[in-house]
């Protein structure tokens, strides 16, 4: 009953989003008051019942109602309660039904916004309600969720093991959180450019959803990358999965438009230039999901896909940027630019923020989808690995990583670069320090790693000064702290990645009970392998003595796991951690005799590169915090 | 359909392989020798897993294709032949950096020319905004 429900509900979102969508859009015409409240109505109740049906087949997930085919394919009465709820969105029809569900809660918030006017908000509210319509009518038409099986069988067939996990629980719904969040900055565009409203007054409107989208996918990557680093029992963080990819570009589109919208905002600065951005993180986010789901890719994530559905998203894909494109390019035209700077300021570092993240934008857009490109053209296969992107994304992030502390201090329209050069000596000294220490210290001896310690330094020894100025002039805004923090992230994932990548020991071997393998200055001696039993699944668990330089420091489990109903094994690592250093250990296979292959790594400041990640996140809250504590306190915004 | 069930079986393979994966002989006992082979490796991509280099990879015809590096080194092949030897053998698909051909000028060359253009116009807009504020008081 609750599926039918639910399956109800969702109809009646398809047409209350064709109401907001005809509402909202009509405003930009006539009457936009009225139809603001009319299109905010519908997206109120558009997020109702979405929720209704997001709720019913929830019910369906939790009572392991096996008659639901979605529930069938993807659950089993054993699995904890959590992977229950979990593999709601661990799969196809379930992951569209919560990206329908999160575009509902944006159009819910959007329907609060005071900023911007009712003829923008009221067109913004019409493009979502466009953009709901269509993913709808896509649940509705070809991945329904709540189609039924007869007879109704008797248990599951489970969910992927690798999904079994507590990362993985948050890292769906992060990233789609961004992903979506994104619609909400494009309907802020592409209403501008309907109403012909394209001064500052969108780019302030869009501002605290780019600022939640951009927040979600900095925390969606991190969380995806930290869960390959301890699920996949390879000791890597970052593979140029073409996958990853497709979460890295609307991530670094997104972090240029919220640098050049600072600009729009501020000053009226690149008008068009942050329209088409806005257009364009969406349309990669729109990308990204048509490459997860669409089946092009074989990959962990691409978890039963149908390329049929594959071809729907590209023409759904298709009609969206396309119409984004031309609105764009017969009204952009027609908006004035009316920037006004010298070379030496803030806009021209944030154009070349711009710059360079739209190059290594357009890198990891090639690197991905050319080959694709090729083979359907030719025929002819090739691989674009981590060689690739290292090549061209490297230069352009050092570039861009000389740059990062002039932005915040130089100020709009013209300053003095000598002035502000001056003001980060103590910055460039520190970094030279740096380079020099671990060119003397750290082995291997490495010029790459003393240069990325350097850089990193540099950004955040900046950022460390940006801060004091601040702080003594008692001029420290949300804003200013929300940079700070942000740069000294990146700062802070440049330092995990060198060091992993160049320092980074590893070792493999097969050992019996009572042998060791030695990685680094760690002696790992394994004491037993048993057997135990986790509430779904059965696993041998490796009992291992760490001994740091002779020093027994304590006992590490890393299992391997198999699970009947899914007929699946996974490894579980075991990961001892200081905070500045991991140790990484797995468990291979059973090499007869008790004996056992064991890979072991050593991955000197790998935390780092999540800390800085989490960081990052935390800048973003901090701008979001300003800006909504300035929204309740009725006040001009800061800086 | 089936396609997608291959592919979801291809990417499951790549982590629960390492049952078969047999890690044992791998190593060579003269660094100089087993430095090249690691270098090797990574410069080859595991053909049954997505993204990742033989290095990194647990599939067993990693393994086999790690072994067959170290064979060939022991054997006095230099690193040309043995990666001439694996693309005869595999196309170049199983290179991990594409190698410079008329098919691949667009991958290595289109974001290189997007940036002369970006930094072209960029270079157009500050310009003008410079113009703009001396021409204005």
């Amino acid at each position: 009953m609750t599926g039918e429900l639910g399956q109800f509900a969702l109809c009646l979102a398809l047409a209350l989003s064709l109401v907001q969508a005809g509402a909202g859009l009509a405003g930009a015409r006539i009457d936009a008051a009225q139809a603001r409240s009319v299109a905010s109505g519908a997206a109120l109740g558009f997020f109702v019942f979405v929720a209704l049906a997001f709720g019913a087949l929830t019910y369906a997930f939790v009572t392991s109602d096996f008659s639901v085919a979605d529930v069938y394919q993807n659950s089993h009465t054993l699995k904890p309660l959590i992977y229950k709820i979990t593999g709601v969105w661990g799969n196809h029809e379930g992951s569209m039904l919560l990206w329908v569900l999160v575009l509902g809660i944006y159009s819910a918030l959007m329907t609060f916004a005071e900023r911007g006017g009712a003829r923008l908000t009221s067109a913004a509210l019409g493009v979502q309600g466009l953009l709901a319509c269509a993913f709808v009518l896509f649940i509705l038409f070809t991945s329904d969720p709540f189609q039924r099986i007869d007879p109704m069988p008797l248990e599951g067939q489970g969910l992927n093991p690798l999904l079994q996990d507590p990362g993985l629980a948050m890292h769906p719904p992060m990233l789609y959180l961004g992903y979506v969040g994104l619609s909400a900055t494009f309907a802020y565009a592409a209403a501008a450019l309907i109403t012909g409203d394209a001064d500052r007054s969108w780019a302030r409107a869009a501002r605290p959803y780019m600022l939640v989208a951009w927040i979600a996918l900095t925390l969606g990557i991190t969380l995806g990358s930290w869960w390959a680093y301890y699920v996949l029992g390879w000791g890597g963080f970052w593979f140029w999965d073409p996958v990853e990819n497709a979460a890295l570009m609307p991530w670094l589109v997104a972090t240029a438009l919220l640098h050049s919208a600072l600009a729009t905002e501020r000053t009226g600065a690149f008008r068009t230039w942050s329209l088409l951005l806005a257009i364009a993180a969406f349309s990669l986010s729109l990308i990204g999901t048509f490459l997860v789901r669409s089946g092009v890719l074989a990959s962990v994530h691409a978890f039963a896909n149908d390329p049929e559905r594959g071809l729907v998203i590209l023409v759904m894909l298709g009609i969206a940027i396309g119409s984004a494109l031309l609105l764009f390019a017969w009204r952009a035209p027609k908006l004035e630019s009316g920037a006004e700077f010298e070379i030496a300021s803030r806009e021209t570092t944030l154009l070349l923020n711009n710059l360079l993240l739209c190059f290594a934008v357009t890198v990891v857009f090639f690197g991905t989808l050319y080959p694709l490109a090729l083979q359907s053209l030719t025929g002819e296969r090739i691989s674009v690995g981590a060689p690739y992107f290292a090549m061209l994304f490297a230069p352009a992030f050092v570039v861009l990583l000389i740059l990062v502390p002039f932005g915040p201090r130089l100020a709009w329209r013209k300053d003095d670069l000598k002035q502000a050069a001056r003001t980060l000596v103590p910055a460039a000294g520190a970094a030279l320090v740096g380079a020099v220490i671990v060119l003397a210290f750290a082995t291997p001896r490495s010029l790459a790693a003393a240069g990325a310690f350097a850089l990193a330094i540099w950004v955040i020894g900046a950022s460390v000064i940006d801060l004091r100025t601040r702080l003594t002039r008692h001029t420290l805004s949300t804003s200013g702290l929300a940079s700070v923090l942000a740069h000294a992230g990146l700062g802070i994932t440049l330092i995990g990645i060198a060091a992993t990548t160049v320092w980074k020991s590893q070792s493999i071997d097969v050992i019996g009970p009572g042998q060791s393998l030695r990685v680094a200055n760690y002696e790992l001696r394994l004491d037993s392998v048993e057997p135990v039993s986790g509430p779904n699944y059965q696993a041998m668990r490796a009992n291992i003595e760490v001994l740091k330089d002779g020093r027994d420091i304590g006992t590490i489990t890393p299992e391997k796991r198999s699970y009947p109903a899914e007929g699946q094994a996974i490894s579980d690592t075991a990961i001892r951690t200081t905070g500045f250093s991991d140790l990484y250990v797995a468990l291979g296979d059973e090499r007869g005799g008790g004996r056992w292959s064991v890979r072991a790594f050593v991955n000197p400041l790998a935390p780092f590169i999540w800390f800085g990640g989490a960081l990052m996140a935390l800048g973003g809250l901090t701008s979001l915090w300003g800006r909504v504590r300035v929204r309740f306190a009725r006040l001009a915004p800061a800086e | 359909m089936m396609r997608a069930v291959f592919a979801f079986l291809l990417a499951a393979f790549c982590v629960t392989s390492a049952a078969y994966a047999d890690y044992g002989p791998e190593k060579l006992s003269d660094p100089k020798l087993e430095a090249r082979a690691v270098a090797l490796q990574r410069s080859f991509r595991c053909l049954v897993c997505q993204g990742e280099s033989l290095d990194e990879s647990n599939a067993q015809l990693a393994g086999d294709l790690r072994r067959l590096i170290r064979a060939r080194i022991l054997a006095g092949d230099s690193d040309r032949q043995i990666t001439d030897f694996l693309v005869s053998r595999y196309g170049d698909v199983i290179l991990m950096k594409p190698p410079l051909e008329p098919g691949t000028y667009i991958l290595w060359f289109g974001p290189l020319l997007i940036l002369v253009a970006g930094g072209a116009i960029a270079g157009v807009i500050v310009y003008r905004a410079r113009l703009r504020l001396r021409g204005s008081p």
